[in-house]
């Protein structure tokens, strides 16, 4: 058994911290004021290789793996989780289905300008009546010589509004259900019929954009279509087991610098003449914050070091599902603590802490509720001793 | 264009703590980086390859584990990495160090520019710069916070406590580059893996400089360090309590007393 980081990994964490200290931190405050899309950071992001992470280099990514990139999203969810999500939905859902299932000529197309930052992904699974409930899908996409013609709309795309190029799924036999009916393309934001409907103002990540994207006889060549025709939603279900680990691993970061202020806040903020830190109340807070993110860290890079040594399986699944809900979780519960041992100071908006709260929100929420990953986890573990779970 | 960078290997932290009976550093749980300044003399090295072309070559003198430094350099985009490690290195004051280095540049030569960082956060002593360019006879401006070349010289802008001064030498010549010169570029996600899983550091020995090993480590060293110590705190200031006046007449007292006026 080997816990230790690569001296590559090292490196790469070091340098990550640096430029989410220097680049990401100053603008956070401001992109959750204005909702206001950190394209600047984003381009420095794209310079220094930072949109790509987890890809091999032939594709313009780093070669860093699943576990560099789960060393990107727990440094820059220190700082911001607007900045993080909007490259954890380019890289780690939109780019990864495309990564996954594409062909050699899509990657080469598609992948490479992803990964260098050229480009920047979506990926669009849900729709109004499709949330928990994915395979409610309706948008549809018809044959129509070698094209397909989409028709519907995904809402809640984390950057559907700025994105080049998305990964998404559509009914081609309703008749087949989500096993065999639902296929995945590859859609630019330049086909014809494609367009960007409403977008949402939020609690939190508000300096990611998140849209409604509408397809209205969008014309999708037949070459891109992403994976086997039939299989989208076996592509869908891959991507957002692998996108689950390193949104564990942002909740990580989101925790440990959670952690990092209360005590921090605990040792100088003085009551009854001494740091609140020498209340036992304060120190149980502490101790329980650090025990459960020294768990969530074992779990997310054992994970990944999993997904890194080719284990894709039932088992790999699992515990990309455990990353998600254990992860949010423990950064719900550090968020909470934090703010409390801030006190009022930690409900004002002068401080980081506040943002921090209203960020962390949605982590319970998207790429697949917390009640879903416990369905996912139940249904794999009952699974094993021969009882169907019926969903 | 060859430009040499010499760079070393520090611990990450601007109050180092020394062992008190032995007087060495205590390097258990630092991280060791680039010194910060070898750093703004990588940035200025591959800033002016990019205009000219060339090629840009990092040396380091160290222990082995000071490979990681030189491939901190290949990441931010260096094209070649000397790591100059000999047990016959070891102990070596300024001068053994620049006599290494200086060494090493001979057998690049021929070369048109060396820099180096103004000063190391561990040893604070901006003597091996200085003492290379001695070693090689060569010229050398220090404290260089600019720098261009013009019809085939450097000149260089050279910071001083009141000004600066504006210097011009024939190359090749060497330059201590100060943190004000640049910001430098972070190593790229792809060059950090990159650099430990592709490309190479060379290791150079006492043999590969075909030198006297007398002349270098500790035998060559003419400094001894005696006793390495911590200054004492600084005791804290007293607070004059009393009308503003009679505050001011006393402070003034005091001063003389100490003969600060």
């Amino acid at each position: 058994m080997d816990f230790s980081f690569s001296k590559e990994h090292e490196l790469f964490r070091r340098m990550v911290r640096e430029f989410a200290q220097n680049e990401v931190a100053p603008i956070a405050a401001e992109v959750d004021a204005e909702e206001k899309v950190p394209f600047e950071v984003l381009k420095k992001a794209a310079k220094v290789g930072l949109m790509g992470v987890p890809f091999p280099q032939k594709y313009g990514g780093a070669g860093a793996g699943e576990i560099g990139y789960c060393i990107l999203m727990e440094e820059l969810n220190k700082v911001c989780a607007s900045t993080a999500t909007i490259i954890g939905a380019h890289t780690g859902i939109g780019a990864m289905a495309i990564y996954l299932d594409g062909t050699e000529e899509q990657k080469q197309k598609y992948l490479v300008p992803l990964a260098k930052g050229e480009k920047i992904a979506a990926f669009a699974l849900t729709e109004a009546n499709a949330g928990s409930d994915a395979a409610a899908i309706q948008t549809r996409a018809v044959r129509d010589g070698d094209y397909f013609i989409l028709n519907g709309s995904k809402i809640w795309i984390t950057n559907g509004d700025i994105a080049d190029i998305i990964s998404v799924f559509a009914v081609t036999d309703p008749s087949l259900g989500a096993r065999g009916g639902v296929t995945a393309f590859i859609v630019e934001k330049d086909f014809p019929g494609f367009r960007v409907g409403t977008k949402e103002t939020k609690m939190g990540i508000r300096g990611s954009s998140t849209a409604e994207i509408v397809f209205e006889d969008c014309r999708v060549p037949a070459e891109n279509v992403l994976g086997q025709f039939g299989a989208g939603f076996l592509t869908a279900l891959k991507t957002l087991d692998v996108g689950r680990i390193s949104l564990g691993a942002g909740c990580l970061g989101g925790a440990q610098i959670a952690l990092e202020m209360a005590m921090d806040f605990a040792k100088n903020r003085y009551q009854f003449g001494e740091p609140v830190a020498q209340k036992q109340a304060i120190q149980w807070m502490i101790a329980d914050m650090a025990t459960e993110i020294e768990a969530l860290r074992s779990l997310v890079y054992r994970t990944a070091w999993m997904l890194d040594s080719g284990n894709m399986g039932r088992e790999f699944s699992t515990m990309a599902a455990m990353c998600k809900l254990y992860g949010s979780e423990v950064l719900d519960r550090c968020v909470d603590k934090c703010v409390q041992i801030h006190g009022g100071m930690g409900y004002m908006k002068d401080y980081p802490v506040e943002r921090m709260y209203r960020d962390a929100r949605i982590t319970r929420i998207f790429e697949g509720t917390n009640e879903v990953q416990r369905l996912v986890i139940a249904t794999n573990l009952f699974r094993k001793i021969g009882l169907r779970i019926k969903g | 264009m060859r430009i040499i960078v010499a760079i070393k290997q520090v611990p990450d932290t601007n109050e180092v703590r020394l062992d008190p009976r032995t007087g060495t550093l205590i390097r258990e749980g630092v991280p060791s980086i680039i010194n910060p300044e070898d750093k703004n003399a990588i940035e200025a090295a591959l800033s002016l390859r990019e205009q000219l072309g060339g090629e840009v070559v990092v040396i380091s003198m160290g222990p082995p584990q000071a490979d990681d430094a030189l491939r901190e350099a290949l990441a931010m985009g260096v094209d070649r990495a000397i790591l100059l490690t000999d047990r016959a290195f070891a102990g070596a004051d300024t001068w053994a160090t620049a006599t290494t280095l200086g060494l090493a540049a001979k057998k690049l030569a021929p070369y048109d520019l060396i820099l180096c960082g103004r000063q190391a956060i561990d040893g604070d002593t901006a003597q091996v710069g200085p003492q290379m360019a001695e070693y090689l006879n060569v010229p050398q401006i220090t404290y260089v916070r600019e720098f261009s070349l013009v019809d085939g010289q450097v000149r260089a802008k050279r910071t001083m406590e009141d000004g600066f001064e504006v210097l011009q030498a024939p190359l090749p010549a060497l330059l201590t580059i100060t943190k004000e010169a640049n910001k430098p570029r972070y190593p790229t996600a792809p060059g950090i893996f990159r650099a430990y899983r592709e490309q190479q550091v060379e290791r150079w020995g006492v043999a590969d400089l075909g030198a006297d090993p007398e002349g270098l480590g500790l035998k060559g060293s003419p400094t001894q360090v005696k006793r390495s110590f911590s200054p004492p705190p600084k005791e804290p200031g007293e607070i004059i309590k009393a009308p503003p006046a009679e505050a001011a007449k006393q402070l003034l007292g005091r001063m003389k007393q100490k003969n600060l006026i």
